[in-house]
């Protein structure tokens, strides 16, 4: 094994490394980021008036579609796979990844896979203009022609995803430190390994939904299309079956992240850390079981509408666990509020007002109303862009200066946060309104009535985005130099193997030996 | 063999994961290409999209081939530890059970269809309506030989191929276990015999189910096309088909690495790998067996 670093492209190119592939991981996310960004970007542009005014609304879709799908399978899975890369191997005490090759080959799909994905824009028809959800028979019958190369960019990215699932699980299970039992394991490594488990059972039936839209499409098949004996709704079982474990995919590793920041800045041990465990572990396996409630207006059994409006509802009580236990562990501890605590603190708070209005969601009769309107929109973007990606934000700036020996500038992180935390509620608190009021989700125009609401929210949306650059500023500051040498233990108090056993910045190579674990 | 290390072996830089991801691109590029320039829903015609697949192909089929030669190499040098045997263990294992719900997809398609479209397109329910008015002459039944729009196909029968079909993977599941039980107890002759056997078999059962297809297509009127019974039918023994090829092709290379004498009682985790995947691809088969076939 060379202890050398390898130096160039083809450091990139043909890495081993867990923090190189990583980073990798993390800058391709942000560049997905920025670009699904600007597409919501062209959304809000169209809506911050009525009328069409700069899309025809084809293209419209379409910048719904990809914007939808770049963020979750570009932005927030990638952030969430490189911050595994970058914190599981040095947090359990492992050299490495378990199968480091096969790390390198699942992020390198990813380029290639969006690549595909948004050629489509230049392609005769225009990209997928469907929605992220890809309903049968608008992506088979109506779909464009982009549609089977966004049907293999899917099945690309779910090869791209198992892969790195199934090291994740390797890794956890075979390479912890002697002595770190499983419930000793630190929180974000339990968060993810749950995660990898529902990547493994959704990632696949994802594969089989596309090929089978590929084969009706195609090849005369009849799985969406009722004259030969199939289902368009059979579609929509199928894709939540995937989708709704894919939401908690999203916000189980955000969950472990904001165990580990409010712990350090309430300087107390994390409250209830196995009931912790047991609440995700309990999360996961509901997933599996509530995916009906995305389809509540198709025209289901009412027995069925029942069953999957309670057992969605039972979800909040895992989920409440977790929020008391933060909570708890906040409760007479010495806090203080640097920028990870910061956003910590949102989260925990913006995405339990997200996860309210799911449980306003989960029930059938309500959900009639609020089916398709601004309020699912104003639901899953308060547990997503608070959640997910707050939850990220927060762990850069909580390991950044682990990962490059460097602080950041705690003032102008101060800053982002801030604008931050006032663009977000701006762009989506209003859209709550406007939907109770009837606006129509994934529509370019919209009734009068609407449009001071709409303009609050294109104008939040364009302070967010911009928002979002100083954060690219103040990390490649810190990248830099920053505002000084971290501390090996960067944080007063901090807990776990990366901080109590490694300096800042960590070695390429971190743990030849494995560490004890009492 | 060297004595085995006990430190965790990180392999050096590889080229291969990337090439790998210029494979995969080049395949499905190809792929979507070709699959426009062929079918109708799209105008595209004349890319060059089977070439760049067949490109493509080549790429993966190097890829591959080179990235398992490299760790049969490691394997052989010494280089990978218990903990290293777990690893690939663990990875296969949940490679396995991807697979797994890949088919369970398309499974529980089968069962929908059969437990509630159907019944529901012939009117059960809160479907009255929708049966009288849409698809009046439609009966529900299964196998859905007349579709709603009224295509007639005939149904594939349990009891001729398809059970030979099965009789022939349980035979070559339990020759499978005769070899890696000769193998524990380093009887190489066996071994080399019972693998290849299993090969042998692998290959008669993929004769059998083209021959299989030919009948349904040619004297059945069973297509792809043939309605969602088809559309299960195919899909279901096609990916089925699809990883015997693959499981056949593997137990080929592991006949020829018993010749070579790769395998030792206490260091044989591809053997083993292969094993396992050709048990998966049994299991499945006999779930077609009798949600597709008899029942």
């Amino acid at each position: 094994m060379g202890s050398h670093k390898p130096t160039g492209i083809s450091r990139w190119l043909f890495t081993t490394n867990h923090k190189d592939i990583g980073t990798m991981y993390l800058w391709f996310s942000f560049i997905m980021f920025l670009t699904g960004g600007a597409f919501a970007l062209g959304i809000r542009l169209e809506l911050f008036q009525p009328g069409l005014q700069f899309w025809d609304p084809n293209t419209f879709n379409s910048l719904t579609t990809m914007h939808g799908l770049i963020m979750v399978f570009g932005a927030v899975m990638p952030a969430f796979v490189g911050l595994a890369n970058w914190l599981i191997p040095m947090q359990i005490g492992a050299p490495d990844m378990a199968l480091p090759r096969m790390n390198n080959w699942s992020f390198w799909i990813l380029p290639f896979a969006f690549g595909l994905l948004l050629s489509s824009f230049f392609l005769p028809g225009g990209a997928p203009n469907f929605g992220w959800t890809f309903y049968a028979p608008l992506s088979t019958k109506f779909g464009p022609p982009s549609t089977d190369f966004f049907i293999f960019g899917v099945h690309l990215m779910g090869i791209s995803s198992i892969m790195g699932a199934i090291n994740v699980i390797v890794t956890v299970f075979n390479m912890r430190a002697p002595g770190m039992t499983l419930m000793k394991m630190p929180m974000f490594v339990w968060t993810w390994v749950i995660t990898a488990f529902l990547l493994i059972m959704v990632m696949p039936v994802l594969a089989g939904a596309v090929t089978m839209m590929l084969t009706d499409r195609h090849f005369g098949t009849s799985f969406f299309d009722a004259a030969g004996g199939g289902d368009p709704v059979m579609f929509q079982h199928i894709f939540w079956f995937f989708g709704h474990p894919e939401v908690y995919i999203m916000i189980l590793p955000a969950f472990g992240i904001a165990s580990h920041i409010i712990p350090t800045f309430s300087r107390k041990p994390l409250f209830g850390y196995s009931s912790m465990v047991y609440a995700t572990a309990s999360i996961a396996f509901l997933s599996f079981i509530v995916w009906a409630h995305h389809m509540f207006t198709v025209g289901m059994p009412v027995v069925g509408e029942l069953y999957f409006m309670i057992a969605t509802m039972i979800i909040a009580v895992p989920t409440g666990v977790k929020i008391f236990n933060w909570v708890a562990t906040m409760w007479q501890g010495s806090l203080t509020f640097e920028t990870p605590m910061l956003f910590a603190l949102a989260f925990v708070i913006l995405f339990t007002l997200g996860g309210v209005s799911g449980v306003m969601l989960a029930m059938t009769p309500v959900d009639k109303q609020y089916h398709d309107t601004y309020f699912v929109v104003a639901h899953f973007h308060y547990v997503l862009f608070p959640g997910a990606i707050f939850g990220t934000i927060a762990a850069v700036y909580y390991w950044l200066p682990k990962w490059v020996g460097n602080m950041y500038n705690e003032t102008l992180g101060k800053v982002h946060f801030w604008l931050s935390i006032i663009f977000v509620n701006l762009t989506f608190f209003p859209m709550h309104f406007s939907g109770l009021a009837g606006m129509q989700r994934r529509v370019p125009d919209y009734n009068m009535m609407f449009e001071d609401f709409n303009r609050m929210s294109s104008i939040g949306a364009l302070g967010l985005g911009l928002t979002q650059l100083l954060f690219f500023y103040i990390v490649v500051q810190c990248v830099r130099g920053g505002t000084g040498k971290a501390t090996g233990e960067v944080w007063e108090g901090a807990e776990g193997l990366e901080f109590t056993h490694l300096p800042s910045p960590a070695p390429y190579h971190s743990f030849d030996e494995a560490p004890e674990v009492k | 063999m060297t004595e085995k290390t006990e430190k965790y072996y990180v392999p050096e830089q590889s080229k291969l994961p990337f090439i790998g991801s210029v494979g995969l691109f080049l395949t499905v590029f190809g792929a979507g290409n070709y699959i426009q320039d062929s079918t109708d829903l799209v105008n595209n015609p004349n890319s060059w999209g089977f070439y760049v697949m067949l490109a493509g192909i080549a790429v993966l089929v190097y890829m591959l081939s080179t990235w398992w030669s490299a760790t049969i190499r490691e394997s052989m040098g010494g280089l990978y530890s218990n903990q290293m045997d777990r690893s690939f263990r663990y990875g296969m294992l949940w490679f396995i059970t991807s697979e797994v719900m890949f088919f369970a997809a398309f499974f529980g398609a089968l069962f929908y269809i059969r437990v509630f479209v159907v019944p529901w397109l012939g009117g059960d329910g809160n479907n009255a309506m929708t049966h009288a008015i849409l698809y009046p002459e439609f009966l529900a039944q299964w196998p859905l030989t007349t579709t709603p729009s009224g295509e007639t196909t005939q149904a594939m029968g349990a009891w001729g191929l398809p059970a030979i079909n099965t009789a022939i993977l349980l035979t070559s599941s339990w020759t499978l276990t005769i070899a890696h039980h000769a193998l524990i107890d380093k009887n190489r002759p066996t071994l080399i015999l019972f693998t290849s056997i299993t090969a042998v078999l692998g290959i008669i059962f993929m004769g059998l189910q083209m021959w299989e297809y030919q009948h349904a297509y040619e004297e059945l009127g069973l297509t792809l096309g043939s309605g969602i019974y088809g559309s299960t039918f195919f899909m279901l023994t096609g990916f089925h088909g699809l990883h015997v090829t693959i499981g056949t092709i593997y137990l080929i290379i592991l006949s020829i690495r018993c010749a070579k004498g790769h395998f030792t009682p206490e260091n044989h985790f591809a053997y083993e790998a292969g094993a396992w995947y050709w048990h998966f691809v049994d299991v499945v088969w006999l779930f077609l067996f009798v949600f597709v076939y008899a029942i």
